[in-house]
């Protein structure tokens, strides 16, 4: 996932970036897979390595490679570079040395066989008000994007 | 020694998936059955294409190689592996390298989950249906990186029109699925489930097949994925990716050889894939005809015989054949041929009889049976379906297809509310 996501960045051409960044969307879903969630593996596969990146490179392919090739690929900005490295870096040694006192112990054993229907009942049951809240934003998004892309309506 | 024999011996009572009981070696045996099962049916449904195709333009097909031509797709294999193969000059070649690979890994991988009994799959996830849906939306990038390494215009405009149409299609191949997995909640617990297994078992339970549930509703979704399951595996009259008038062949042009074949062997066994999820979805999986109304010892026997007289059936064509040939000396080789080939489908036919064994194959044979009459309906699309052209292709799938699933999931879902509370009250 790491590889992936540093190819991602350094490849001069878009189409091997966009490839690393599926290499990488699909090593995370190996990662909800360890995590026993299945569900949210699945739909990772299925939207995002399946459909969006799948628009993605179809976009890139059909823009100009050449010019691309010869930009470049780094901006140096050093010293917001190394600050925003060493914050990171920090936060991250601090997390591990004080682990322990942040998360609980002794996660509950998770049962995989129920995950699907947990999900369901907690996204319509729990979290039912925020879950139709985000999907009338996507609505939104869709017929702006609609409204935007076409001329006559 | 002897704990390894033991290890083995005892998955053969269990009445789970290998991948459930957490025996490895079963799983890798299964693993091997499937693969070698496909690649078998995918030779067989070249040579049958090839045959029934002819036979449909008044046509004979393969003859040559071997009695009527039984031997031609064995021949074309080892022509393609001898090929010599080319990458273009252009070609990107990392890419151009990984794009069978990818289109191959994702038609068979969906396989570890088809159920083709309710012991015989390599494993049951809790995710079935969507592992299935995921793995098999991975081989559209693999036709979008053959089509763009290629680095040559008719690939290239193959591979776009292959993905707009892949992309578009499996939307309304998804509601329809979400339909039928709708249906299994329909019982007391009031949970569904997405595991392909429990959903031929919510079919047994609910003693109906989903194509005929809450009717006409349940036929339209299957009509639905129906339509959409031939677009998605690029085949006529949706074969607008690979039209051979406008595109010479499409995405794979610059492919030859080995790698040619392995496109080719990844068509044939992700239709195999879709074939299946329609049979698991609407057609009852696994189940044979009836399995509550024609119920009883005397019916399972009746039933236990069909994958036998199947085969019989089959070696007594070929007997047929055999003493149609031409008595000519120069037909003597391939007559004898056919006449053992119909020996050895016989002596098949003779061993599914034996009880143990007619008793392991027969939820292979049903679910076989009916993935076999899909193949043959995409063989007839083929052969009479004139192609559609692409603004159609697209019509029909945002502007029928689209908005009929959405009403039928929509339907689906209020009848299954409504229903329970007028017939129990």
């Amino acid at each position: 996932m790491v590889i992936g996501g540093i190819m991602v960045i350094t490849r001069k051409n878009p189409v091997h970036s966009a490839l690393a960044l599926i290499a990488t969307l699909l090593a995370q879903a190996s990662v909800y897979l360890m995590l026993y969630a299945p569900f949210v593996a699945g739909v990772q596969v299925i939207l995002y390595a399946g459909g969006i990146m799948v628009l993605f490179l179809f976009v890139i392919m059909l823009v100009s490679i050449d010019r691309s090739m010869k930009e470049r690929t780094f901006n140096s900005q050093r010293v917001v570079g190394v600050i925003a490295a060493t914050a990171l870096g920090g936060l991250f040694i601090a997390v591990y040395v004080n682990g322990k006192n942040i998360f609980p112990e002794g996660v509950p054993a998770i049962v995989e066989g129920d995950n699907t229907q947990n999900v369901a009942s907690l996204l319509y049951g729990q979290y039912m008000f925020s879950f139709e809240i985000a999907s009338l934003l996507l609505l939104v998004a869709i017929i702006g994007a609609v409204v935007m892309a076409k001329k006559r309506i | 020694m002897h704990e390894i024999i033991q290890y083995i011996s005892s998955y053969l009572t269990s009445d789970k998936t290998p991948g459930a009981a957490g025996n490895m070696f079963w799983a890798l045996v299964y693993i091997m059955l499937v693969f070698g099962g496909l690649s078998v049916a995918v030779i067989a449904m070249n040579w049958l294409e090839r045959k029934i195709l002819a036979h449909m333009q008044v046509r004979l097909g393969p003859m040559r190689v071997g009695p009527h031509g039984l031997l031609q797709p064995i021949a074309d294999a080892i022509k393609l592996l001898l090929k010599e193969d080319i990458m273009p000059a252009e070609a990107d070649g990392f890419v151009f390298w990984m794009a069978p690979l990818l289109v191959v890994l994702s038609a068979f991988t969906v396989f570890v989950v088809v159920p083709f009994g309710p012991t015989h799959a390599v494993t049951d996830m809790n995710i079935g249906i969507l592992f299935m849906l995921g793995v098999s939306s991975l081989s559209v990038l693999g036709i979008v990186m053959a089509g763009w390494a290629s680095n040559s215009h008719y690939p290239l405009i193959g591979a776009l029109r292959s993905s707009a149409q892949m992309v578009s299609y499996e939307v309304a191949m998804g509601l329809a699925v979400v339909s039928a997995i709708l249906m299994t909640s329909l019982n007391a617990e009031g949970t569904g489930t997405l595991s392909m297994i429990g959903i031929v078992q919510a079919q047994f339970a609910q003693q109906e097949w989903f194509v005929f549930k809450f009717f006409p509703l349940g036929l339209i979704a299957f009509f639905i994925f129906a339509v959409a399951m031939v677009a998605e595996t690029n085949r006529a009259p949706f074969d607008l990716a690979e039209a051979e008038s406008e595109l010479t062949a499409g995405f794979h042009t610059e492919y030859s050889g080995f790698r040619w074949s392995l496109f080719f062997l990844a068509e044939y066994s992700a239709m195999i894939a879709v074939s299946s999820i329609a049979v698991t979805l609407w057609l009852g999986g696994w189940l044979r005809p009836f399995p509550n109304w024609l119920s009883g010892t005397t019916w399972d026997q009746i039933f236990n015989l069909f994958p036998g007289a199947t085969f019989l059936f089959f070696a007594a064509i070929c007997f047929f054949n055999t003493a149609r040939m031409p008595k000519h000396p120069l037909f003597r080789v391939q007559t004898i041929g056919l006449a053992v080939f119909g020996i050895v489908l016989a002596l098949i036919g003779l061993v599914l009889f034996y009880p143990p064994v007619s008793l392991r194959v027969q939820d292979i044979f049903w679910f076989a049976a009916k993935v076999a009459a899909f193949m043959y309906l995409y063989i007839w699309y083929r052969g009479t379906f004139p192609r559609y052209r692409f603004d159609q292709l697209m019509q029909i799938g945002w502007k029928v297809l689209l908005p009929m699933g959405l009403g039928v999931l929509i339907l689906t879902a209020s009848v299954a509310l409504i229903q329970p509370m007028i017939w129990h009250p």
